[in-house]
């Protein structure tokens, strides 16, 4: 069990108020709190050893470089990365994808192959891999969803063919929540010769991720979705696969010689770190990914198991509500509940909900092809993580039980979308 | 804050949501203009059928919030009976009614003034313009057609 209100108690957001009511910070999906633990990290790098790093020979650099590179180390610990150099900081998961789709593809694909992908991406996983098979004449192809918002494996055998030469796939929905079998993903392409990236940026902040047991080629995630600053992101990649790679981005620090026409490069990982870097942000991460060890991310995903049983329970109980994913009963689904009130826009429930003083997001959550899938312009998602309660997730209900009385029963006239509904879902 | 919410949601907002007299097709329109807003996924056509100078008769068809929605209704009435010259006013007259500013008080906005308590709330601005925008886009590329 999770001393949540010790936890909470490191957060010095959570004891702010919107609208005259109690904050309930339920929009984790999109970005999480942060500790004082990293806030004071960022200030005490500012105000102690602020400088430029790996090329000064003064003190401060010193500092700023070991304290930088220590949270290289410590986040190939966090994902049990082979070594320190298989993990490039990124700006964010989208930056550390568009990274490898760039100086892997531009390498490597050519006319004819195929990159697979699934319905259920992020656009941060769709669109750069349309950007490179557009610049290199590769095809795209897409595993498809089941009603119960799963990925349809059965169809991988087919879709999985020789041309095949990349898998891209999310580790878990931000939409749906489904938590994806990457190992056996990995296992089949494997066998076929294609290599797996993962997009981890909902799954790394709520599983304890081993991308060695994971097998996968590259796996990215964002620093802010797991208690750490923006500005942040990893790609942890397959260290004959980055010293193949040409760089991403050319400038200082990426290099090893320069003459005026050409150049050679640096050591991986920093042959994909052009210029200044993020000190201050990685450097606070590395307070973050402290924070998640010290509490234990196996203690944190029951916590967000209980919380989500609960809070799908509860909502369940509401009139004319449908809800989206697997159900929570499930092993291999996470804390995000995407829900829609029959007759009520999402953005019309958020801004009630926010008046209440109760933050989700509403909207197509940067995943327009799964909007189309289940038939919706969009949904309404709670995202819970570890200092969230279920005296939360009680307000969260009482919050949309006062939209429905705000907008009146009546006001479900307008269907959402022209197409019916083929998802069933929900209760 | 829940005046605000009143403000926000007036009662002729809600009825242009529940029950629009200008949803629907118009084949015969001559100006198609579609947009979506990206950051939240609702989306408008606006259909404009032109006849002696005139916007003779407006339709729109759309999936969004009650303000996208509501808006896009209440522009669809205003619009009926315009020259594309007055259209253009009425635009600039709720772009300044989002923006605070005193729109041209000779300018009748008729039901559209209820929109004014959108500006309290910044991030549904965006679902109220996404009416004009849509309407402004498909006049200006009406009026860069060769005449036919």
């Amino acid at each position: 069990m999770l001393d949540v209100k010790r936890i909470r108690g490191d957060f010095p957001i959570l004891s702010r108020k919107v609208h005259g009511k109690p904050l309930v910070y339920l929009d984790n999906a999109a970005t999480t709190q942060k500790p004082r633990q990293v806030i004071e990290a960022l200030s005490r790098y500012y105000s102690e050893y602020n400088a430029n790093i790996h090329r000064g020979i003064h003190t401060l650099a010193e500092e700023a470089t070991a304290a930088y590179e220590a949270v290289r180390e410590q986040t190939a610990r966090f994902i049990h990365a082979p070594s320190a150099r298989s993990i490039v900081f990124t700006r964010n998961a989208t930056e550390a994808i568009n990274l490898f789709a760039n100086a892997w593809g531009r390498k490597f694909l050519k006319p004819g192959d195929q990159i697979l992908l699934s319905e259920m991406e992020h656009h941060s996983n769709l669109v750069p891999w349309q950007l490179i098979a557009k610049a290199t004449g590769a095809t795209l192809a897409f595993l498809k969803i089941t009603d119960e918002g799963r990925l349809r494996l059965e169809e991988l055998e087919t879709l999985l063919t020789p041309r095949t030469k990349l898998v891209a796939i999310t580790h878990m929905s931000n939409v749906l929540g489904t938590i994806n079998p990457i190992e056996r993903i990995v296992e089949r392409a494997h066998a076929r010769g294609a290599i797996v990236v993962v997009d981890a940026a909902q799954s790394a902040p709520h599983v304890a991720l081993d991308v060695q047991r994971l097998g996968c080629d590259a796996l990215a995630f964002s620093a802010h979705k797991m208690l750490g600053p923006t500005g942040v992101g990893v790609l942890c990649a397959r260290e004959e696969l980055l010293e193949a790679m040409d760089p991403f981005l050319g400038g200082g620090e990426m290099i090893s010689d320069v003459q005026l026409t050409s150049a050679t490069w640096n050591e991986i990982p920093w042959k994909f770190e052009a210029g200044t870097p993020n000190i201050a942000d990685v450097i606070a991460f590395g307070e973050a990914l402290s924070y998640l060890e010290r509490i234990g991310l196996d203690q944190i995903h029951a916590h967000e198991q209980e919380l989500t049983a609960y809070a799908w329970k509860r909502l369940s109980s509401v009139d004319g509500m449908t809800l989206y994913g697997p159900e929570p009963s499930a092993e291999d689904r996470g804390g995000v509940i995407s829900f829609n009130l029959n007759g009520l826009h999402p953005h019309d429930v958020g801004t009630v909900l926010d008046a209440e003083g109760v933050a989700i997001r509403a909207g197509h959550h940067c995943a327009k092809p799964l909007m189309r899938r289940l038939g919706v312009a969009a949904t309404a998602r709670a995202s819970f993580y570890l200092y969230n309660t279920k005296d939360e997730v009680d307000r969260l209900i009482e919050a949309i039980r006062s939209a429905q009385a705000f907008f009146g029963k009546s006001v479900g006239v307008r269907p959402q979308s022209e197409k019916s509904r083929s998802f069933k879902l929900g209760v | 804050m829940m005046e605000q919410l009143d403000e926000l949601y007036r009662e002729v907002i809600l009825e242009h949501f529940k029950h629009s007299a200008h949803s629907g097709e118009l084949p015969e329109a001559q100006i198609h203009a579609q947009g979506f807003n990206p950051l939240c996924g609702d989306e408008v056509t606006f259909h404009l059928k032109l006849g002696d100078g005139r916007i003779d008769r407006v339709r729109f068809q759309g999936k969004g919030c009650a303000i996208s929605q509501a808006a896009s209704s209440m522009f669809a009435a205003a619009l009926e009976g315009k020259t594309t010259a007055q259209a253009r006013q009425l635009i600039e007259a709720m772009k300044a009614l989002m923006q605070g500013t005193e729109p041209d008080e000779t300018i009748d906005l008729g039901d559209l003034e209820a929109l004014s308590g959108v500006r309290k709330f910044p991030v549904r601005v965006k679902c109220a313009a996404l009416s004009w925008n849509v309407v402004e886009q498909g006049l200006e590329s009406h009026a860069k057609q060769p005449a036919t």
